[in-house]
């Protein structure tokens, strides 16, 4: 049994949308002011499994996501552990104001645990993906952002989010198929793991594009160049020591997400370089344009979201490094 | 408190000057909705809701949430003549480290259940705060004071339906429907009618009252409601009433008084509270 209450064994073969599912109707029995706000889409967030178990503590508002999260403050207000579900993009755009004034500036314990998030909904296209959410969120106060990278990841987060006082943005995706977090380990909020070390440059990654960090890595060593790989489960507030310690022992950095590169770890990573130890900083992501439509790995290809990305982005940064 | 309605006139007279007088210590303030929904919120804190200003967090309470923010300072001179803080802060009102602003925020001003200012926001709050009392089963009720033409908002709209789906009886909204925004009379921008039939169209129960009639106010909030319905009443009422010169003018959305008007208000409103 992991430290969360679900079986690693059950974990394993688990989405890290059933986990978080899982996850949130265990964490039910554990807080009984837990409420779960939904805008009909509890089925396919995976927010069902509470739902099934707590349907006296789960509110569904149908399509009106701006009245969810508001609710959600209300809720906050007398005390409850307001969970606000959405896909990101409902969560970060259409809501977005409810989050800054009704959420953030009141500074209450909503959390906001948005899923299909990046360019997860691949088909859908542009409207239903989240590439801004993280952009628009770091931008308020109070405001924590954290993004796990599988399932595993995925039921540690929700359990800290919960533990957490005050407003947080949990960001799932689809999540990694494959694990990239081995065994048991202690997932603190704020506190960026270090999957693998290096001296050459650092792989800063969140979410899905952590697996893609560390294939990159793969292939960096053939080649004899060691790269350190950081999950940066966390974006706001940024480890600030890790990305300097990154900057002084590899002296190079290459971010990634699924996300524009305007306004997000990437930018995140780079301001707090500049002002304390500059190195280059080169930023996979989207680059200042819109999504394409199509199956998942075709679309996280043509934005430039893959293992080969990353990879040209190391050449780049070794390069920057050394001139 | 249970004050009897000559008693409640009385005091709405009162809390009006304090509010124009706050306002033009302040140099400036939203005097024409302050003044027009002054006789719902005395009604509510002098004899409708049950609250203790000794205890503000009472669980037992009954929830006052102004939506429409900018009535905040009308609001304040309320929670002060009601004895949440004294009378002297509200010389503060809208300087620099003072816990009022323009907009009421919960975190700074005590007795304030929410923070406000951005329209369309108080009455999903409201939502979320009356599914909580029901779900824990507290016999509490939330009175949210909208303005007129906070009804543009799509979020208004988003939680009248909420609160209708989820039968509600617990919620009860005013419109302080003094029939101005800032652009001008609301008619001549977007028009709400037929206002009462919209309401009773998303499923709640509607009552039409002149709100500057305060047997009329205490009136609607006391009658009985029909269980498992939101209520909303439509409050009818002057912009700026209490100062003849300006009352029903959309002008005075925000503004302060000069001397002679200042002077009509001392007269008019100083002979309500000794009359």
């Amino acid at each position: 049994m992991a430290k969360d209450g679900l079986s690693m064994a059950d974990i394993e073969k688990m989405s890290a949308r059933d986990a978080f599912g899982e996850a949130l109707a265990k964490a039910g029995e554990t807080y009984p002011n837990l409420v779960l706000l939904g805008a009909d889409a509890i089925g396919s967030t995976r927010a069902a499994a509470f739902m099934k178990k707590f349907p006296e503590r789960t509110f569904n508002f149908g399509i009106a996501e701006q009245e969810m999260v508001a609710a959600a403050a209300g809720f906050a207000i007398r005390g409850k552990i307001a969970v606000a579900t959405a896909y990101g993009f409902l969560l970060s755009l259409r809501a977005c104001e409810q989050v800054r004034t009704d959420v953030c500036y009141q500074n209450l314990n909503v959390k906001l645990m948005a899923t299909h998030t990046g360019l997860s909904m691949s088909d859908a296209g542009t409207t239903h993906h989240s590439t801004e959410d993280v952009a628009i969120m770091r931008s308020f106060a109070n405001m924590t952002i954290v993004a796990p990278s599988d399932a595993l990841e995925t039921v540690k987060a929700v359990n800290a989010v919960l533990a957490y006082e005050g407003p947080v943005y949990l960001r799932m995706g689809r999540g990694s198929l494959s694990a990239v977090n081995t065994g048991d380990y202690d997932f603190i909020i704020g506190k960026a793991i270090t999957l693998q070390e290096g001296t050459d440059l650092t792989i800063i990654a969140y979410g899905i594009m952590v697996n893609e960090a560390l294939i990159a890595a793969q292939k960096l060593a053939a080649e004899g160049i060691k790269a350190r790989v950081v999950n940066m489960h966390t974006i706001k507030p940024l480890d600030v020591e890790c990305v300097l310690k990154a900057a002084r022992e590899t002296g190079a950095i290459v971010t990634a997400e699924e996300h524009t590169v305007i306004g997000g770890l990437g930018e995140a990573v780079a301001a707090t370089t500049a002002e304390y130890h500059p190195v280059p900083v080169i930023k996979v992501g989207l680059q200042d344009c819109f999504s394409v439509f199509g199956p998942e790995d075709g679309v996280r290809n043509a934005m430039g979201l893959n293992a080969e990305h990353i990879l040209a982005a190391a050449r780049v940064a070794l390069e920057r490094k050394h001139r | 408190m249970h004050l009897t309605i000559p008693e409640l006139e009385k005091k709405a007279a009162k809390i009006r000057l304090r509010s124009i007088e706050m306002i033009e210590t302040a140099g400036g303030g939203h005097i024409g909705g302050s003044l027009s929904a002054m006789d719902i919120m005395t009604a509510l804190y002098f004899r409708i809701m049950k609250v203790n200003p000794n205890q503000p967090k009472d669980p037992n309470r009954d929830w006052f949430i102004l939506s429409a923010g900018h009535k905040a300072a009308g609001f304040v001179p309320v929670l002060s003549e009601r004895g949440y803080f004294g009378d002297e802060l509200l010389n503060t009102f809208n300087k620099l480290g003072s816990p009022f602003g323009m907009h009421p925020d919960k975190n700074k001003i005590v007795g304030c259940e929410v923070s406000t200012g951005s329209l369309g926001h108080g009455l999903p709050m409201a939502v979320g705060i009356a599914l909580s009392l029901r779900m824990d089963k507290l016999d509490s009720t939330v009175y949210c004071l909208m303005g007129d033409g906070e009804n543009h908002e799509g979020t208004v709209w988003e939680a009248a339906m909420g609160a209708a789906q989820h039968r509600l009886g617990n919620l009860v909204a005013i419109i302080d429907y003094n029939k101005c925004s800032m652009d001008g009379p609301i008619d001549s921008i977007v028009s709400l009618e037929p206002i009462v039939d919209k309401w009773k169209a998303f499923g709640w129960h509607v009552i039409r009252i002149d709100g500057n009639d305060m047997a009329q106010v205490v009136a609607a909030f006391e009658q009985e409601r029909p269980a498992g319905k939101p209520c909303m009443i439509i409050a009818d009422t002057l912009k700026g009433k209490g100062v003849p010169s300006i009352e029903g003018d959309y002008h005075w959305h925000y503004g302060v008084l000069n001397e002679k008007q200042l002077e009509q208000a001392r007269r008019e409103l100083g002979g309500k509270c000794n009359g």
